[in-house]
């Protein structure tokens, strides 16, 4: 698959990380948008599809692997493990998301 | 014609988008005396507050419009008891709701019932609360305020936001002000020059910064984001009398701000009441709706087409969108004029003459021009002049 560019390495996101919407954020879906949403102080991020299912997802109970399995279900894709580490990675990095 | 005149008059009507922001003025009655004030300077005679029913059918009605943020500030929005009621709503209706304070008149009791209503946001003002500006920093009142404020907030579990209006009196201190953020845990401390409109406008010549000032602050704060990292996120915003080209008001007028002002004036930025000939409809005779599309005050300056020149043809027009129309009529008499921040402008002169009044040598034992403080009586007396 394609690389995603994200943090260094060092990253601490792995398929037993349990994510949950950052502090300071709330996910919610926007009919103006059509999208799901990020709002923070003064601010919004509008996700695009794959963005929105994953952090809907983030209920700082499942686990990263657990999302994907989820994901791969509803959406009836093979395996979606690595574009959900991958994108969790963005997530902590911007704070959108934080682990358990 | 030329062909540059041309291209302008075809300029599309801009594109309506849902106002991001609903800003909501709750009340013009302030415990505090900013001298940089940017509330009307005529707020005292402006007496009749919109009701609970009032603010919670304007959320409703903007919420549905597509606004996400809504800020509820003043005034002292805490002078307002049903602000429980209005940040409950506001919560339940999806909107990330952010409170603009001095702190004063904050309690446990009340930040308590915020939080259970759903209050994502407190952003803290930092600034004099007593009449002597020139005892800013040993102000212990002020500190001890802040103090208190902040242990609730973090008690709270609030992110710790700060606002601190910079200006020729406090700027020498920054490094104390950045201090004190960090001391009292601050996640982000916003240093924002005052804007010269209203009550600092009155006063631009005691608030207005040097140069040497500006750029000694900076660097101070750059030393300090260096020095810091992630502990505290550090923004400077720069007066905009020492820049060459204008900022947006408000991110384009018409794109983004919806501010509702204590009686219900409804406007597309804090200050634009004070534009001559623009009706600006009361939220009391119209639906939010139909303020947002279809009123001449939040139409006329949307986009490119009233301009003249030189935005006309600039070609930069675009980016500016011509910036401040209240700057350009405060200091042009104007309100179509350019921003005369812009070195395009042929006003230009009236900001480098300002800015060179503050750049003059002041002889210390001159009589000075005494502060105008924000009050009531005040209001009054020079509310004309505005």
């Amino acid at each position: 698959m394609a690389k995603i560019e994200g943090p260094p390495a060092e990253s601490p996101v792995t398929a037993a990380s349990i994510p949950a919407i950052g502090h300071g954020f709330r996910l919610q879906w926007e009919k103006a948008q059509n999208a799901h949403v990020l709002l923070y102080a003064e601010g919004m991020v509008t996700l695009n599809g794959s963005a929105g299912a994953i952090l809907s997802q983030c209920d700082g109970r499942k686990s990263a692997a657990e999302i994907a399995a989820e994901l791969q279900h509803t959406y009836n894709q093979p395996d979606l493990g690595d574009d959900v580490l991958a994108f969790l990675r963005i997530a902590v990095d911007n704070k959108w998301v934080q682990l358990q | 014609m030329n062909a540059a005149v041309n291209a302008v008059n075809t300029d599309p009507e801009p594109a309506v988008a849902p106002p991001f922001w609903l800003l909501a003025e709750l009340t013009y009655r302030c415990p505090l005396h900013c001298p940089f004030c940017y509330n009307p300077v005529n707020f005292a005679a402006i007496k009749a507050e919109l009701s609970t029913d009032d603010w919670i059918r304007v959320l409703r009605e903007a919420r549905e419009l597509g606004s996400v943020q809504c800020g509820f500030s003043g005034g002292e929005p805490l002078g307002r008891d049903d602000l429980e009621i209005l940040i409950r709503e506001a919560h339940a209706l999806g909107y990330y709701t952010n409170l603009l304070t001095s702190g004063v008149g904050l309690t446990e009791k009340r930040i308590a019932e915020f939080k259970r209503g759903g209050l994502d946001h407190i952003q803290l003002s930092f600034q004099d609360t007593t009449k002597q500006t020139n005892d800013f920093l040993s102000s212990t009142k002020t500190f001890d305020l802040k103090r208190k404020a902040a242990e609730l907030i973090h008690k709270y579990d609030f992110e710790m936001v700060m606002n601190c209006v910079v200006h020729r009196l406090n700027i020498d201190h920054i490094d104390k002000i950045i201090e004190f953020a960090l001391e009292i845990g601050a996640g982000y401390l916003e240093l924002a020059n005052a804007q010269y409109y209203s009550w600092a406008l009155m006063n631009v010549d005691q608030l207005l910064p040097t140069r040497e000032q500006v750029q000694r602050a900076e660097e101070v704060t750059q030393q300090y984001r260096e020095r810091i990292g992630n502990r505290m996120r550090l923004l400077f915003v720069v007066p905009d009398y020492y820049e060459t080209r204008p900022k947006r008001c408000v991110n384009g007028w018409g794109t983004t701000l919806f501010a509702v002002t204590p009686d219900g004036t409804a406007v597309p930025c804090h200050t634009a009441r004070m534009l001559p000939g623009l009706k600006f409809p009361n939220v009391r005779e119209m639906s939010v709706r139909d303020i947002w599309y279809h009123s001449e005050g939040f139409n006329h300056f949307r986009g490119t087409r009233w301009m003249q020149e030189p935005c006309r043809s600039c070609d930069e027009r675009f980016s500016c969108l011509g910036g401040c129309r209240c700057q350009a009529y405060m200091l042009t008499r104007d309100v179509n004029a350019a921003d005369p921040v812009c070195d395009k402008s042929p006003h230009h002169a009236v900001v480098t003459d300002m800015v060179a009044r503050a750049n003059q040598p002041r002889d210390p034992d001159a009589p000075r021009k005494p502060l105008v403080f924000r009050g009531a009586e005040e209001s009054l007396a020079h509310g004309h002049d505005a």
